[in-house]
């Protein structure tokens, strides 16, 4: 029981991380219908400029933790963002209304050219990073073991909930969030209307990209090491969280980021860790042939 | 008020308007008839800039708007009550009324939505209810709706009364008619439902192929047996 609650907190964070990327595939996919496959590289970006933004901290003498990750969160945002506009306006918006896996070609050439920019810019090294919370609160202790949160694991989960909740009010209630929606359902119609579809395509990808940038930021902080290369895997993993919630589906690359760390995470415990990353693959295989459209997919039954 | 002079445009290398030339002055009702696949809808949305003319001016207004993007050209107050409604099906009425207003400000959104609901008392008991489960008849009123909530000076409307039951379509004309002359609002009818668009409007035109073949006063296209023969009498509805 100790163990299982352990492997539990442990899962809800490395979900939170897998959820915090997965948003911006699901929504991407969900306005231009094409899977980012660079957006795992926005995330290895965003836990670059988060490395950098703190030794920069270190320099100028900002030392107060919370102020710290605060400043580190909002730069990494900002600049993790800016790429990921750079990216549409570079290497799809060109392809717009071009054959269909024009841009699916072009986002796997961007995903590389990211990766070779960052390894050559920073190194091919890994980069580590000293800790900068430190400490645990006890939760229970039974048979020797003893079952810990630390405070990390409580800032990158409560930092998730927040933003996810705040994200989907964005989605449901704000004319930004209308927009987004009705390019989704209908381009040529959003324009009729005033849109400026160009521009909320854009946004969309500025949004992904943020919140990617704060899981490529809590990473840094949970794990202490990055390389160039952290995006293929995790990138790999929160697009099957993204198919496995209902790509398409905000609430479902909430459910599928969590129920994918939580599936590693009791995999490894229980299991073997070598076969951690075959079982979430596994796993998504066999939802899908089951629920094809994903847990929460959206049914295609209307009349238009 | 809007002017379109030898327009041409294309789908590929299909020619789907062959040189039109057409006006719309303040405070009429124009329509425009013709048959299936003539190009009446193709004709509004290059209004809009989708396509785009390839050939010839739109102007709105004094506004060279052929080459302007569409977002762009709507504001200047053009609506479009488009070919299939077009109704966003996963938005429930009140946010696809939302959509229709909120680039051209939210300010007036009550105010306007009440008149909406007068309009269209239906909308009101519907408020919630997601647009792709409405009947044919209310989301064409929909559609008008979300046209009417950025207080457009050109409504475009294409179709109105496709598909719907003929005492639902004498509602839908009495309104447009209603719109006409209360709110001032400029009108621009596409319809294959010839007779009650001619006896509406101020004026008509006829489109044959891309072209323009006839215009008129509405009476006087009534009255005239080419007309009758091919869209009154010809089986036309
Ligand atoms: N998206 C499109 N792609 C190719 N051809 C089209 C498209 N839309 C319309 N057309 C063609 O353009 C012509 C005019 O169509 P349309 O404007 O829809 O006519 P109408 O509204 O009068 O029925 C038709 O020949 C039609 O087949
Ligand atoms: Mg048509």
């Amino acid at each position: 029981m100790e163990y299982f609650t352990q492997q539990l907190i442990n899962g809800l964070t490395l979900g939170s991380i897998y959820g915090l990327i997965a948003i911006g595939y699901t929504m991407v996919y969900g306005i231009v219908g094409m899977i980012n496959f660079a957006h795992g590289e926005i995330y290895m970006i965003g836990a670059f400029i988060g490395i950098i933004t703190f030794s920069l901290l270190g320099a100028v003498g900002i030392t107060w933790v919370p102020l710290a990750i605060l400043l580190v969160l909002i730069v990494s945002m900002f600049f993790t963002a800016v790429h990921g506009w750079a990216v549409e306006r570079i290497a799809y918006r060109p392809l717009r209304g071009s054959f269909r896996l024009a841009p699916l070609i072009s986002a796997i050439g961007m995903s590389i050219a990211l990766q070779n920019y960052v390894q050559i810019i920073q190194g091919a090294k890994i980069k580590p990073m000293q800790p900068v919370v430190r400490g645990n609160i006890p939760l229970m202790e039974a048979n020797g073991f003893q079952v810990n949160i630390s405070y990390l694991q409580i800032i990158i989960i409560v930092l998730t909930i927040a933003l996810m909740a705040i994200f989907s009010l964005i989605i449901a209630r704000t004319a930004l969030g209308r927009s987004q929606r009705a390019c989704e359902q209908d381009r040529t119609m959003a324009s009729l209307l005033g849109v400026n579809v160009d521009r909320t395509i854009s946004l969309t990808f500025v949004m992904g990209a943020a919140l990617a940038a704060v899981a490529g930021v809590m990473v840094t902080m949970y794990y202490g090491v990055i390389d160039f290369f952290i995006g293929f895997l995790a990138g790999l993993k929160a697009f099957t969280a993204a198919v496995l919630g209902g790509i398409g589906s905000l609430p479902g690359a909430m459910l599928g980021g969590m129920l994918i760390g939580l599936i590693e995470a009791f995999w490894s415990a229980y299991f073997s860790i070598e076969y951690k990353d075959v079982a979430v693959f596994g796993i998504l295989v066999v939802v899908l042939i089951f629920l094809p459209t994903g847990l929460l997919g959206k049914p295609e039954v209307e009349k238009v | 008020m809007l002017r379109l002079s030898g327009v041409h445009t294309f789908y590929g290398r299909i020619e789907a308007l062959r040189g039109v030339d057409l006006t719309v002055e303040e405070g009429e009702i124009v329509t425009l008839i013709g048959a299936n696949g003539a190009g009446k809808s193709t004709l509004l949305m290059t209004i809009c800039g989708n396509p785009r003319a390839r050939r010839g001016e739109v102007r709105f207004e004094g506004h060279d708007i052929t080459q302007m993007p569409t977002h762009d050209i709507v504001k200047l107050g053009i609506a479009q009550s488009p070919e299939g409604r077009r109704i966003f099906p996963r938005m429930s009425v009140i946010e696809n009324l939302k959509m229709g207003a909120q680039n051209f400000g939210l300010a007036h959104f009550d105010e306007d939505l009440d008149r909406i609901f007068r309009l269209f008392p239906i909308l009101k008991d519907r408020q919630s209810q997601r647009g792709g489960t409405l009947s044919g008849g209310q989301q064409q009123m929909l559609a008008i709706a979300r046209a009417l909530m950025s207080r457009p000076r050109l409504l475009l409307l294409d179709e109105p009364s496709l598909g719907l039951a003929p005492l639902v379509v004498k509602q839908i004309f009495e309104t447009i008619r209603e719109i006409n002359q209360r709110q001032r609002v400029t009108v621009l009818l596409v319809e294959q439902n010839a007779y009650h668009a001619l006896r509406l409007a101020h004026r008509g035109y006829v489109l044959v192929n891309g072209r323009i073949s006839m215009s008129g006063s509405g009476a006087e296209l009534l009255a005239n047996p080419e007309v009758r023969a091919a869209y009154l009498e010809g089986g036309h509805v």
